[in-house]
């Protein structure tokens, strides 16, 4: 039998029905066409399905969706302000942060919650930040530039 | 895939017993369910009822006083992390959730999840048995209480009645000049433990004699277990190198580890050996700063 679900997803309200056996990030990809959240090895190990839910990093693809009932969540869609992107993601562009890009929306998503956390992290914070988070091409230096560019204020939110 | 199941999301600990009792062995309690979950997408587990306790507000806190800490079951390991008041007085807590997966895990699993999960290589269960912690199941009956070591029974079983409900970990304060410590052994950072070793040590006032210890070990037996036989070589006695490598050589024997993909059994019994004595110096150096 399906149940109500309703939650904001990128400030947008939702109400659907859903099995209780969907996961979030079925809802996510599957229900509400947002592609961007990436679903990798389904064991909450690789976290590229990372998204952020009330202001916490979770892994989607570990979490039924009806616990996110009443939720406000924050996928990568949900990142750049109209046409101008976040700064997360300018960073990661400029100093190439990605090379088959599979892991970067999980690792935006870890990235922004650790800034919302603590916007002046220590390398090591920042790796530990990212620690739940894997990139199978090895490029975790240049996320890690990226994350520090921001940090030191190289990149301005938009308005 | 998972398999259908009927959800119930109960919002008050009364009616998560009431369903608990009226679907016995049919239903699976989930939580954060960062575990379960798991087991469901392998079809190891299959429930026909799950009973969502994530919104029982009442189960969520951390509360601290002269006699002890009380932590509520449905407390996110992140929190215990994150708590001040952990953190200054049972800082091995902090620590050993700092080493508990990941970040995005620990924000939404709860310790009582982990607990309930009965994984002989979680980590809070050892901690918990070192710290003498106490834990208050409740049933539609009522409360009861058991200590930690007796809670874990074997792979993935707990001393939980069908119906039954944990609801609160207390841990006692702990006496002037304790020190307590945990390690695990693992490849990769914040992975599950190879093995887990954890050691609560008291020393007596002036003498330095070791009052009381609590070893317990993780992944080494089918269950989080007490390596009471390495304690028996410790207490009363004033600690030494060669004393806490006896102890260590004592629990490696009575550890029941088993070969696995992470580690054979002989293995295992090497780390029980050599952690046991490395954690028994750092529980004794902390007992002495303390």
């Amino acid at each position: 039998m399906k149940k109500e679900l309703k939650f904001k997803v990128n400030g947008q309200p939702y109400e659907i029905y859903v099995k209780p056996k969907t996961l979030l990030v079925e809802v996510l990809r599957d229900h509400l066409g947002l592609t961007g959240t990436k679903r990798g090895c389904n064991s909450s190990s690789c976290g590229a399905c990372t998204v952020i839910l009330n202001g916490m990093a979770v892994k989607s693809c570990s979490m039924l969706a009806l616990q996110a009932n009443g939720a406000e969540l924050l996928t990568v869609e949900g990142l750049a302000r109209g046409n101008k992107l976040h700064p997360l993601q300018e960073a990661f562009l400029d100093h190439g942060a990605f090379q088959c890009g599979f892991c970067t929306s999980g690792m935006l998503m870890a990235s922004t919650a650790l800034l919302k956390e603590n916007p002046k992290p220590t390398k090591e914070q920042i790796k530990e930040g990212i620690d739940g988070n894997i990139c199978r091409c090895t490029g975790y230096n240049s996320i890690i530039r990226a994350v520090t560019a921001v940090v030191k204020g190289e990149y301005k939110e938009a308005k | 895939m998972i398999k259908d199941f009927e959800h119930f999301a109960p919002k008050t600990l009364k009616e998560a017993l009431t369903l608990l009792d009226k679907y016995q062995d049919d239903c699976k309690v989930i939580c954060g369910g960062q575990s379960l979950l798991i087991l469901m997408r392998q079809g190891l587990v299959a429930p026909k009822y799950l009973v969502d306790i994530k919104g029982i507000s009442e189960l969520n806190y951390i509360k601290d006083d002269k006699d002890g800490l009380k932590i509520g079951a449905l407390t996110t390991h992140r929190t215990i992390e994150k708590s001040p008041v952990i953190k200054k007085k049972y800082p091995v807590l902090a620590e050993m959730e700092t080493k508990l997966a990941s970040i995005q895990t620990r924000n939404w699993g709860t310790i009582g999840g982990n607990i309930c999960h009965g994984d002989p290589a979680g980590d809070p269960a050892p901690v918990l048995i070192a710290l003498n912690a106490t834990l208050t199941v409740a049933g539609t009956k009522g409360e009861r209480n058991m200590p930690a070591e007796d809670f874990t029974l074997d792979y993935f079983e707990v001393a939980l009645e069908p119906g039954e409900l944990l609801t609160e970990i207390q841990i006692p304060a702990p006496p002037p000049r304790t020190g307590t410590v945990y390690t695990k052994f693992n490849i990769i950072e914040s992975d599950l433990a190879t093995v887990g070793v954890a050691v609560s040590m008291t020393l007596g006032s002036g003498d330095g004699v070791c009052q009381d210890v609590r070893i317990a070990l993780g992944a080494a037996a089918p269950m989080a277990m007490r390596a009471k036989k390495a304690e028996a070589v410790l207490k009363g006695k004033k600690i030494t190198d060669a004393l806490l490598a006896e102890a260590g050589e004592k629990a490696s024997t009575e550890a029941e580890p088993i070969s696995d993909i992470a580690a054979s059994e002989e293995y295992r019994r090497e780390l029980v050996k050599v952690l046991v004595k490395r954690m028994g110096n750092e529980a004794l150096a902390r007992a002495k700063r303390a």
